[in-house]
């Protein structure tokens, strides 16, 4: 809410034609993809077609980001979370189709334009700007919750159970990283069903897949995009969409699967995304301040006037 | 006109020593709240991580606090003089309800010894709506404060400082009138970013405009509630003249909400949701039906010249519209995966009314203490 | 190896072949994750003339390791290759001497060897009442001990007793008995716990010393890494029933007779770090959960002797996420439910206040302009 004097003299004098310009108009879809992608980005595919559900990575999820075992459900000897939590960052569902089982891992999107960065008052959940990985700092949170809120996908969870709480969600082990290491969750999959890489490339992969003859044996990437390391698969039936690529303005993490998205518990997504609503609000009222100041100018003139009157 | 005087008479009556057995047990659960967290005192969850504290006590907690805002735009904008008597009054609530406001998000936040971190330009995210609402809140608790501190510098007859403050009054109550539009606005703004997580039912773009319209005919529903009830109790019911007056404003801006908000839906396409008989589609019913109740007791000309059906009709609509601004928090509110409910726990509610308890035992307090109402005192009347 | 340093002792090692042998050795290698070629070195420095000998001190303790150390045999007479390659200078078990004879020997070897002898300790070291509760010679064990611990250049405590106070610790510890790291504050003491401990754990570790003139890496608790750094329940060959939730409920059961995992009748591995479930013991493959009877944890502080023995194992203690085996479903109902208690309350508000506007309507006059005060 700060306004340098010379920014405001200028926007003064130049007032109406800016206000003209005030709502902007929604942008195609893939353009303001482009333009939020940061130039280091970098994300996990997801291909439910290769996961087997062994959890590895929920293990390796724990291990390194510190986190307990969570006991819901009706087990109590082993980790076995039913939904993302404050002690569980990544989490495997499995989808039951007949004799069929198909599985989903859920953790943050990393979306190119996120909702809880643009919510959160005080930014303690900030996107990197190169890397494009979306942080959480404790130290600056106030616990509202309102990302909570604002996520699309219910990612971020709170410690409720504890008197002094924070917000919990996946960072793309951004603590490894720092150290040349890489997200826990890809470098134990044995299958390849989490790669880590460039978004790009990731989207390249993505893209090849979909292209593949179900019944064909291919060889696909294990651990990172990078094919050095890469084991042979017979290729399924991908849905023919890459979720995560589009949805409200794009994520960094997307998922491939031979089943429904929504099947697999992903919400139906529109493209544009609220942020953007947002902006258009925003941008009509809060444009370099005009209106209000010049709504408050016109208020000080009518209190002064009728209270003047009032006097008389 | 007369002027206003402290009410005088006895603080520690039978209903305050009640309230004060609510504050009590109020105290208890927060003490809970504060040593064991927030899960184990409420039924807030992952799902729908913001309960009635945010949704009543903020949300419709501010709006009913607006009475303040709604007489300011009457007397100061559309020079309407004669609501004059109502406006102290009106500013004693408002004051009330947005500090306790206030003082329900610092309960309600989990990181609350870091609260102050909105005032620091190291963390401030000016794209977020949530820092607009706290920062304009925080400044309009300030502007109420010093906007009644008239009545009292009054009482303690410190004439200089008041004198010197009645000179730059204007500039406050031109704050009183902007901040108010913004805040409450932008807590509309706060749901659109829900998006898809938000029925469509209240779900629009459009959804800062129709919070700052409920909350103007919210503000001037409290308004009509509280003069009456008070005048009624007190003894003098002059003023319900002015509240006549005041539904006359009321009967017009219930429908153009309604119809705002009916256009939007059909926009959505989404109509045939409002008859699909599940949860959401009947609270959206009941909340229109209640505003449409206010409207068969305040349409008719000569219901508005009689203090009891407008004391209905602004009955229904503070009903009805503190219904909407909850349900577009968290009923029409359904999170992305999985099957959540919500429920407020008994705690939670305790402490609710032990806020609205505050309320009002403060309100009786400070007219007893402070010339706030303009009605003769018991001593005047006795004579 | 000079060729002649390994005649000297292939007699007292019952005739092996010098390739027998130095496979022998490659196994110890193996077993401490060094590698084969290590074996080599090993081979050499225990048939080096000049290796330096071992003091093998006895608290509380009831010889069993000792007797651990003896039972191996697929190879050769192990009992030889401890006596006359470790050079075993002093074992009261053992000994060929006693009485004064022995002690004397004793502290001649000391003497000569200070700095580089391994000092090795069974069983515990009673504290109270000036550690009267176990003498030798006279003397505390205690203070021979630390006397000992003085002048030796590794300290090895062999068995639970020795490394924690194992047994004899148990509530009501009459006698104070601690572990020999406790009694020896501030020096390195290498654990080697167990009730008693796979023999290959200390032989290897004193065979890592002989050779390279350093211990192997050890823990916080002492214990080498080697052996110790896993839990026995993440290398259990059992490990699988567990996962899927396999159970044997009693013993004799159904789940028993199928080898089904063992966690119900109360086993430890998932708290107790060792190798037995790799290892096993006797040369024999054979190991406590092998036979049907759940571990105790003999090897851990605060569980053996301690937890009883049929006590389900605490699963959060060591952090053990393991990941139930089928993942959760995508939808469920979470959440808190109805709350009569709130909603009576919060109905009760919305009367009241009701309550109050009907009674404010009562009172109020319909026409107020006919008032004019």
């Amino acid at each position: 809410m700060e306004m340098k004097r010379r920014n405001f003299l200028k926007t003064a004098l130049g007032g109406g034609l800016v206000l003209a310009t005030g709502t902007a108009g929604a942008n195609s879809a893939s353009a303001s993809t482009q333009e939020h992608m940061p130039p280091n980005a970098v994300g996990i595919l997801y291909d439910s077609n290769l996961c087997i559900g062994c959890q590895a990575c929920m293990t390796a999820c724990k291990e390194a980001n510190d986190m307990p075992p969570e006991f819901t459900g009706q087990q109590t000897t082993w980790d076995s979370p039913i939904d993302l939590s404050a002690k569980t960052l990544n989490v495997i569902k499995m989808h039951k189709q007949g004799k069929q089982l198909n599985f989903i891992k859920r953790q943050c999107m990393h979306c190119l334009e996120p909702a809880c960065v643009n919510a959160c008052p005080v930014s303690a959940l900030q996107k990197d700007k190169r890397t494009g990985i979306v942080t959480y700092n404790k130290d600056a949170c106030i616990g509202c919750r309102y990302c909570q809120i604002a996520c699309p996908y219910n990612i971020p969870k709170f410690e409720w159970d504890k008197p002094f709480p924070q917000i919990q969600k996946c960072q793309l082990c951004d603590h490894l990283l720092k150290q040349g290491d890489y997200p826990a969750c890809c470098s134990s999959c044995p299958t390849g069903a989490s790669l880590f890489g460039p978004v790009k490339d990731l989207k390249k992969e993505a893209e090849r897949r979909l292209h593949m003859k179900p019944g064909k044996a291919y060889e696909f990437p294990v651990n990172r995009v990078e094919k050095d390391k890469t084991v042979t698969h017979k290729a399924k039936n991908y849905v023919q969409h890459i979720y995560g690529a589009e949805e409200l303005g794009g994520s960094q993490c997307m998922v491939l699967a031979g089943t429904d998205f929504q099947n697999l518990g992903l919400p139906d997504l529109r493209d544009r995304s609220y942020v953007s609503d947002l902006h258009d609000i925003s941008k009509g009222l809060y444009k370099y301040m005009l209106y209000p100041v010049a709504a408050f100018a016109g208020l000080l003139y009518l209190v002064k006037r009728n209270e003047d009157k009032e006097d008389e | 006109m007369s002027e206003a005087k402290p009410l005088g008479g006895r603080i520690f009556t039978l209903p305050f020593l009640f309230g004060v057995l609510i504050l009590l047990i109020a105290l208890f659960f927060l003490a809970k709240r504060f040593i064991y967290g927030l899960g184990p005192v409420t039924g807030m969850n992952d799902g729908f991580p913001w309960g009635l504290w945010i949704a009543f006590d903020v949300n419709v907690g501010t709006a009913f606090a607006c009475g303040g805002y709604a007489m300011a735009i009457l007397i100061y904008i559309f020079n309407k003089g004669e609501f004059s008597p109502l406006l102290k009054p009106a500013i004693l609530t408002s004051m009330f309800g947005y500090i306790l406001g206030g003082v329900s998000v610092g309960i309600d936040i989990g990181r609350y010894w870091q609260m102050y971190n909105i005032f620091l330009p190291k963390y401030m995210n000016i794209h977020s709506a949530m820092l607009e609402v706290a920062l304009c809140i925080a400044t309009y608790c300030l502007i109420l404060v010093i906007e009644f501190s008239p009545a009292v510098l009054k009482r303690f007859k410190l004439k200089n400082i008041e004198q010197k403050l009645n000179r730059v009054l204007f500039v406050f109550v031109a704050l009183g009138l902007l901040l108010p539009t913004m805040h409450q606005s932008s807590l509309g703004t706060l749901v659109v970013l829900a998006g898809s997580k938000l029925s469509p039912l209240w779900w629009t773009k459009l959804l800062p405009l129709l919070f700052l319209f409920s909350a103007i005919l919210l503000g001037y529903a409290i308004v009509v509630f509280e003069t009456s009830i008070t005048s009624v109790a007190f003894h003098n019911q002059k003023e319900l003249k002015l509240l006549n007056k005041i539904s006359n404003i009321v009967v017009w801006l219930v429908p153009i909400f309604l119809i705002i908000r009916l256009q939007q839906v059909i926009a959505q396409g989404a109509l045939d949701q409002i008859f699909q008989g599940d949860l959401i589609g009947n609270v959206f019913l009941m909340e229109n039906i209640l505003l449409i109740i206010s409207l068969f007791f305040l349409v008719p000309s000569q219901n508005r010249k009689n203090p009891k059906t407008v004391f209905w009709g602004a009955f229904f609509v503070m009903l009805g519209t503190a219904m909407y601004r909850f349900n577009a928090y968290i009923t029409g509110y359904s999170p992305a995966g999985g099957n959540w409910h919500y429920f407020p726990s008994t705690p939670e509610v305790m402490i609710t009314l032990g806020i609205v308890t505050i309320e009002i035992l403060g309100y009786l307090t400070l007219v007893k203490l402070f010339p706030v109402l303009a009605l003769p005192t018991k001593k005047e009347k006795a004579a | 190896m000079q060729h002649n340093d390994f005649e000297k002792v292939k007699e007292s090692l019952g005739g092996i072949s010098r390739r027998d042998f130095i496979k022998f050795c490659s196994v110890v290698a193996a077993g401490m994750s060094l590698p084969l070629s290590a074996g080599k070195d090993i081979a050499n420095a225990v048939t080096n003339p000049n290796r330096p000998p071992v003091i093998w001190l006895s608290g509380q303790g009831c010889t069993g390791c000792t007797e651990s150390l003896l039972r191996p045999s697929t190879h050769f007479t192990l009992e030889s290759l401890l006596l006359n390659l470790i050079s075993l200078e002093y074992n009261e078990t053992l000994n060929a001497g006693a009485g004064h004879q022995a002690e004397n020997h004793k502290k001649k070897m000391v003497d000569k060897y200070t700095g580089k002898f391994v000092l090795v300790v069974e069983g515990a070291v009673p504290t109270k009442d000036g550690g009267i509760y176990c003498q030798i010679a006279g003397r505390p064990f205690q203070e021979i001990l630390k006397e000992t611990a003085e002048k030796a250049g590794a300290i090895i405590a062999i068995g639970s007793c020795a490394s924690w106070g194992g047994l004899v610790k148990s509530d009501p510890n009459p006698t104070g008995a601690k572990g020999a790291p406790e009694v020896l504050k501030g020096k390195t003491v290498v654990t080697v716990p167990g009730c008693p401990p796979n023999p290959y754990n200390f032989l290897s570790t004193v065979a890592h010393y002989i050779t390279y003139n350093k211990l192997p890496a050890i823990d916080q608790k002492g214990r080498p890494k080697f052996a110790y750094r896993r839990l026995i329940h993440e290398d259990c060959p059992r490990r699988p029933h567990f996962d899927a939730g396999r159970f044997a409920e009693s013993f004799g059961d159904e789940g028993h007779q199928k080898g089904y995992c063992l966690y119900k009748l109360g086993c430890k591995g998932p708290v107790t770090y060792n190798n037995c479930s790799l290892k096993h013991f006797n040369d024999v493959g054979t190991w406590p959960v092998n036979t049907g009877a759940p571990c105790f944890g003999c090897s851990e502080e605060d569980v053996g002797f301690d937890i009883p023995k049929f006590r389900e194992a605490d699963l959060t203690k060591e952090s053990i996420i393991t990941p139930s085996a089928t993942p959760a479903g995508i939808h469920y109902d979470q959440g808190s439910g109805f709350s009569a208690g709130a909603a009576a309350l919060a109905g009760a508000a919305v009367g009241a206040a009701a309550g109050a506007g009907a009674v404010t309507v009562k009172h109020m006059k319909s026409n107020p302009n006919e008032d004019d005060e």
